[in-house]
């Protein structure tokens, strides 16, 4: 921006400070609560701890299996990232490179399930699952690759958008050098397209891994004792320890970090994969 | 025909796509077709084991769901204007608030990502971490956000507001999606002011355009893109948000607060009426695609 | 037909052509079996029913695969296996839930005979067998661990308010409450925002008003002068008593009021008898509270019941689709012996649902007497009804709205009372 006034800069400034501010408080209460001894979050709230301890953060581990938990969330987030990516990327491949029948409808009709109610679709969803299993013998419920398979077609419209629109402003000429160099499609797709769209990709890839590893509503129908992930295992855990506000706040730090620390990893590439996708 | 052992180039595209296509199939429409059918039923726990048994409903569903002068459907309606205005509210204020930070870092140099990757942690937190801390700000006697009013001496010791309860629920549930969605405003817009590109405010600002103008008549027409599907995408989830009223809430949210999520949520999994759920969540997404049909035909999107 | 008709038709032949059908698998030698959660934690629990397992196991050679399922996603659980078949063998179930489940049919009958395998019906107390399906039809679930409500008081803070004895009549408790009430100290503290407390409290309260919550062919009548005047006694603890604590009305998860008694917040709570796990958690130690039965209007009410408590606890069913429904049965019989009854309820702080499990001396001290008294001779079973879940929804999520009423300032006489209660009858009316 050109011309901008002096004092715009104090605005600027107080404006920055005000919107860090908003983001910090909760966090800052998040992160001292989960150092507070149990008193602490008891009694009125104050700023600081009386006593910086690090208790609620053992006693988390030893009420519930949160090892397992963090490990199925883990698996759960990684599998359905990666066949999200594999999926999205070949959809948007043909999307962007191809023009045949029925590509607008399929564009609409991949985005418009994004409206679609949770709840619609919950119990739906759960049966027929329990009929693939009957029928083929493919168990999706109470199993991770069933968590995986829901989770990836959560992200996966947002994902082929974004990247539509990445690949559409990579040249056209760079893959079609390629296929009359006698690469196929495939290859053109592999060496020249997803190379040059790497940061869309890894943009994708980070919105994917966030969705699952936040979801509540289906993991909690979808899930076993053995396969529960952290988004659920949490809730049941605060639940039971109600008042304990330390340790829950010790348990949402826990949750939060992996992928808090992914996403502000890579955020630079979410917002390049955007500028070159969405935005054109 | 295409050679043997090649695959027909008019196939090629569908072949992307048949991953993709498939398991939208299978985990979202063909779920939702199940869930049409469901609000057709009479689909009460009597039938839950054997829906072939459950008696064919019809329309009777839709007809209680939008009865506004029966109990349900009042409460529909009731929960439907409840969700309007906190969709309304809450997507206006994430762009406002998403578009003056995005402004704002876009002219600071010194500390610039650094502030760009702290507004985005409130988006990356998991939802259910985000929420329950929000709901340890808002406990009466122990949350900050009565503590720090206390301090201003703005209410006394006898006197705490509920913030979970009550009509100041709203606006509990308003500033806790306001906080977790305003960073992706912020993010998209952050993204598509970095496509302009810079010569065009050079071009003006030489034409003799205040700051003021630049924004006007470069920026913002040029973000005019980015901000419908933006405010789309914004509307749908925000409409559609489960995991914030649900958790900050539970199960029995203040009738202030009664987002339609929770209330179909309610209405199917609590008391076992899933033909009657059925029919509100179809009634839902009825009103989602005319909304959201009728603004980008109004915006004339591709 | 167009294509949408079509592909409708098909998704609905594809789930209900395979619903009903033995998903299972079950093998003679394993079961499922789903616990709900009655430990301290998940684990908690895993650590006392997984030794007693392997005793199922040895005498049996059958083995149990266990889950324990959080309360939260129990009841989703069990839904989505009714629907789809697809479930556990042996599952626990909350007994205020055992009409509203064998309504859909996804549990297997106890008829007479089955009964008589476990013993016989004289075996178990008569209230929990009440609570285990509706009246006139097949129970198709058992008694597994008893629960009834009582005082908890803290020992402490009478002696300092200088109340020797526990209140019996309400009007004594309100004195009572009254006096332990001062400073950041409240006389009772209630959880005003858990619609399932709110919904047991209106109906202890309403049997000792003589209100019905069913006429005589079903239908809801919770705005009855009865049922009005029950829930009134109930919220004016905070309301006009000012013996509650109004940040009472934002508690709810079930361990906040409990937190209260034990940390000398407040003096007393009405609750259910599994309330040690939760107070030794808390840091009191048994001694240092009291338990006496939930006091009664003083003069009895006209049509009043001598009610104090529902018949609270855990049922045990069996799936109809088991496909091992033989050790399935076994594993009910194993679980109501008096053996395992012993272990179990002394366990998890609950009460014995067979009368032959009570001469152990774990069982006699006076809180444990107090309660199995209540649970076998004042205490009433929930409506049996299919509806029951609509029940509690509609009844104690008005009066969390009334509590919150109340603690915002706002005056709740009957007239709001009434109101309320009309609107969450009308609910349930139009709803089921």
């Amino acid at each position: 921006m050109f011309g901008e006034p002096h004092w715009f800069r104090w605005v600027r400034r107080a404006g920055l400070a005000v919107f860090a501010l908003i983001v910090l408080v909760p966090l800052w209460v998040m992160i001292t609560s989960a150092l507070k001894p149990l008193r602490d979050v008891q009694a009125q709230f104050r700023w600081l701890p009386t006593e910086w301890t690090l208790s609620p953060f053992v006693d988390i581990w030893s009420t519930i299996p949160l090892g397992r938990y963090f490990v199925n969330s883990l698996v759960v987030a990684l599998g359905a990232t990666l066949l999200s990516l594999l999926v999205a990327v070949s959809a948007a491949y043909a999307i962007s490179r191809y023009r045949f029948r029925g590509r607008r409808l399929f564009s609409l009709a991949i985005l418009s399930t994004q409206m679609f109610p949770g709840i619609l679709f919950l119990l739906p969803l759960f049966l027929i699952y329990v009929n693939i299993a009957q029928t083929t013998g493919i168990v999706l419920v109470g199993t991770l690759p069933g968590l995986v398979i829901t989770y990836l077609t959560f992200s996966l419209p947002f994902s082929v958008w974004m990247l539509v629109g990445y690949f559409e402003s990579i040249p056209r000429e760079l893959d079609e050098a390629a296929l009359v160099d006698g690469t196929g499609p495939l290859g053109a797709l592999l060496r020249v397209v997803v190379p040059a769209a790497l940061p869309g990709i890894v943009a994708v890839a980070v919105y994917a891994f966030m969705t699952a590893w936040g979801e509540v509503l289906f993991a909690s129908v979808l899930t076993s004792d053995s396969t529960r992930t952290l988004a659920i295992g949490l809730p049941a855990y605060s639940t039971q320890s109600g008042v304990y506000w330390n340790q829950v706040m010790a348990a949402g730090l826990v949750v939060s970090v992996p992928v808090v620390a992914g996403f502000l990893l890579l955020q630079r590439y979410l917002v390049q994969g955007l500028t070159s996708g969405a935005v054109k | 025909m295409a050679e043997r052992g090649r695959v027909s180039g008019k196939a090629l595209p569908y072949l992307f796509l048949l991953p993709a296509l498939l398991l939208e199939l299978l985990v979202h429409v063909l779920p939702m077709l199940v869930g049409v059918g469901m609000s057709l039923l009479k689909l009460t726990q009597f039938f839950l084991r054997n829906w072939s048994a459950a008696p064919f409903a019809g329309l009777s569903n839709y007809t209680v769901a939008l009865d506004f002068n029966g109990a349900v459907g009042g409460a529909l309606l009731h929960s439907f204007a409840v969700t309007l205005a906190f969709t309304v509210l809450v997507v206006a204020g994430s762009w406002l608030l998403g578009f003056t930070a995005a402004f704002l870092v876009q002219g600071q140099r010194r500390g610039r990502g650094l502030l760009r990757t702290l507004f985005l942690v409130p988006y990356a937190l998991p939802a259910y971490a985000a929420v329950i801390t929000w709901s340890f700000l808002f406990q009466r006697d122990t949350g900050l956000v009565n503590g720090v009013l206390a301090d201003l001496h703005l209410v006394g010791a006898g006197d705490r507001p509920f913030w979970l309860l009550g009509g100041n629920s709203f606006l509990a549930v308003l500033v806790v999606a306001l906080w977790r969605t305003w960073p992706f405003a912020f993010l998209v817009l952050t993204s598509g002011m970095q496509a302009i590109p810079h010569d065009l405010y050079e071009a003006a600002a030489l034409d003799g355009a205040t700051m003021r103008q630049q924004v006007r008549r470069v920026m913002l027409p040029l973000l005019r893109p980015v901000n419908q599907v933006l405010l789309v995408v914004l509307f749908l989830w925000t409409f559609n948000d489960f995991n914030t009223p649900y958790v900050l809430f539970g199960a029995g949210a203040p009738a202030e607060a009664d987002l339609l999520s929770v209330h179909i949520y309610q209405n199917s999994f609590l008391t076992w009426n899933f033909g009657l759920g059925s029919a509100m969540s179809v009634l839902l997404l009825v009103f989602l695609s005319l909304a959201t049909g009728l603004y980008l035909r109004s915006r004339r999107v591709r | 037909m167009n294509k949408l008709g079509v592909a409708l038709a098909a998704a609905l032949l594809l789930s209900a052509g395979c619903t009903g059908q033995s998903g299972n698998g079950s093998s003679p030698t394993t079961l499922t079996y789903w616990a709900s959660n009655q430990g301290s934690s998940l684990d908690n629990d895993r650590q006392v029913l997984q030794p007693e397992l392997e005793e199922f196991t040895k005498q049996t050679g059958i083995t149990v695969k266990l889950e324990v399922v959080p309360w939260p996603d129990l009841l989703n659980r069990i839904l989505a296996a009714a629907t789809s078949g697809q479930g556990p063998d042996v599952i626990n179930i909350g007994n205020t839930w055992a009409a509203s489940l064998q309504a859909t049919g996804a549990f297997a009958p106890f008829d007479d005979s089955a009964l008589n395998g476990l013993g016989g019906a004289q075996r178990f107390l008569a209230g929990s067998l009440a609570a285990t399906g509706a009246a006139g039809q097949t129970r198709t679930s058992v008694p597994l661990y008893g629960l009834a409500y009582g005082l908890f008081y803290n020992k402490k803070l009478f002696r300092e308010a200088g109340i020797g004895q526990p209140p019996t009549t309400w009007e004594e408790l309100t004195a009572d409450a009254k006096r332990l009430t001062h400073g950041d100290q409240w006389g009772l503290a209630v959880e005003g925002s858990s619609i399932t407390e709110n919904a047991h409290h209106a109906f202890i309260l309403g049997q000792q008003y003589g209100s019905d919550l069913f006429d005589a062919s079903g239908k809801p009548q919770f705005d009855t002068p009865q049922q009005v005047a029950a829930v009134r006694q109930y919220l004016e603890f905070m309301g006009t008593d000012k013996v509650v604590n109004p940040s009472n009305a934002e508690y709810g998860n079930g361990t906040q009021a409990l937190h209260d008694l034990a940390t000398g917040k407040a003096g007393m709570v009405l609750w259910q008898g599994n309330a040690e796990t939760v107070l030794k958690a808390n840091g009191m130690s048994p001694e240092d509270y009291g338990v006496a039965p939930m006091p009664f209007p003083q003069p009895t009410p006209a049509d009043g019941k001598h009610i104090n408590s529902l018949v609270a606890g855990i049922n045990l069913a069996v799936f109809a689709n088991s496909g091992n429904k033989d050790g399935a049965m076994r594993f009910v019989k194993f679980l109501t012996s008096a053996e395992e009854q012993r272990k179990l309820n002394k366990s998890f702080g609950t009460l014995p649902v067979v009368q032959d499990a009570y001469q152990d001396p774990a069982f006699q001290s006076p809180a444990i007497k107090s309660f199995q008294q209540v649970l076998a001779g004042s205490a009433a079973p929930l409506p049996q009804i299919a509806q029951e879940s609509q029940f509690e929804t509609t009844v104690g999520g008005a009066i969390k709205d009334l509590f919150a009423q109340i603690a915002g300032g706002k005056p709740v006489g009957d007239a709001e009372i009434r109101a309320a209660l009309s609107a969450a009858q009308q609910k349930m009316a139009t709803g089921g």
